[in-house]
């Protein structure tokens, strides 16, 4: 299977779940797209480099707390939610939701795809 | 039931991931062995901590320790999680009623009964009691020098910052003991705008909060006014739920302070 087979069926995973309305994977280094499966309208690129510099400063704060690196975070809007888990090559998976969505769901298969990803 | 709890305790022995411990924290609470159902939930929280049915179990032995305090928490969360999880409407229905208001229990009963038309629990709900005393705790006066007086983890789980990264309030400490105030400010500062755009360019409308879980602990982030940002940080041990009503108390906390020296 190609990389890029393996990060679909990753994407795949997430949106499966009800209340998701798109998926990435993301450079947390850059802000890059890697993959996508997002719903029309949503402006991929600028969510992933606003995602990557968000987790970046979390990752931060948090080792500065001394909680250790971060393993979910989860930003909640009145509207929907941003949930993303990093992975330890350096990829963060992400998922675009409702605010309604089952975040125990999308947590545990954000957890499945970051695992398929490495 | 014995010989029940004796198979699935050998197997969470076996796979400790397992969400066996549901079944096995529920009939531990059914014997009324509640510490052992206390243990079992919590392991089983900290390693599903956005697991609706392990916070409603969770609550569920809470309520029949009567720690309602805490079961609300735990059901509030269980709701966060899944908004429509019948146990949670049910448990906070029962909990209305035992502090008098009788409309929000008949509103969480009606969600309940919306969710789970053919549950006869839910369509015949057991009489209770009324209650002579509210469990809610007493508002605590607030101080005028600091921020967090009289919460819990003020100086040292509880941090207000401005815009800039400024600290307003509270502290932070890490396992240690040693003081990362100043260091993990400085970090956050920006978070606030970045969450504001991330939120909406998505379309998201305001954002209400950011919760992380780390490998030693928990953060809960909030935005107690426009400018402000507070950070909660507790051990692994507390769950996100709780966290989040923590944070939600301290805003309010951080709010009237604002207020009165801003």
């Amino acid at each position: 299977m190609t990389a890029t087979a393996g990060y679909g069926q990753a994407l795949d995973l997430i949106t499966r779940v009800g209340g998701v309305r798109g998926a990435m994977l993301v450079s947390a280094e850059d802000g890059i797209v890697v993959a996508e499966q997002l719903m029309e309208g949503i402006k991929g690129a600028a969510v992933a480099a606003l995602a990557a510099s968000l987790s970046t400063r979390l990752r931060r704060a948090m080792e500065a707390a001394g909680v250790g690196a971060s393993l979910f975070w989860h930003l909640q809007a009145e509207q929907g939610a941003l949930l993303v888990v990093p992975t330890p090559n350096g990829i963060l998976v992400v998922a675009v939701a409702e605010p309604d969505v089952n975040v125990g769901l999308v947590r545990l298969e954000l957890l499945r795809a970051a695992e398929v990803v490495g | 039931m014995a010989d029940e709890i004796k198979k699935l305790s050998s197997q969470l022995a076996q796979d400790p991931d397992s969400l066996v411990f549901l079944r096995l924290g529920e009939l531990l609470r059914l014997k009324g062995q509640f510490d052992a159902a206390h243990r079992v939930a919590v392991t089983g929280l900290e390693r599903h901590p956005h697991l609706a049915d392990a916070h409603d179990l969770y609550a569920r032995i809470l309520a029949d320790k009567h720690d309602y305090e805490r079961a609300f928490d735990e059901w509030d969360m269980a709701l966060r999680v899944a908004p429509t999880h019948v146990g949670a409407l049910k448990g906070l229905a029962f909990l209305y009623f035992k502090i008098g208001d009788v409309e929000q229990a008949a509103a969480h009963l009606e969600a309940a009964q919306r969710a789970a038309p053919d549950d006869p629990g839910v369509a015949h709900p057991a009489p209770l009691a009324p209650v002579e005393e509210s469990p809610a705790p007493s508002a605590q006066p607030l101080d005028e020098a600091r921020v967090f007086a009289g919460l819990e983890g003020a100086e040292e789980g509880l941090l207000l910052l401005d815009a800039s990264g400024r600290v307003l309030g509270g502290a932070l400490k890490n396992s240690q003991g040693q003081d990362v105030t100043d260091a993990v400010a400085a970090y956050l500062a920006g978070v606030s705008q970045e969450a504001a755009r991330t939120t909406k360019l998505l379309g998201l409308g305001k954002w209400t909060g950011v919760a992380a879980e780390g490998r030693l602990g928990h953060v809960h982030l909030t935005a107690p006014t426009g400018d402000a940002l507070l950070l909660v940080v507790r051990d692994r041990a507390v769950p996100m739920g709780r966290l989040a009503i923590i944070a939600q108390r301290a805003a309010g906390a951080a709010r009237r302070w604002l207020e009165a020296h801003g």
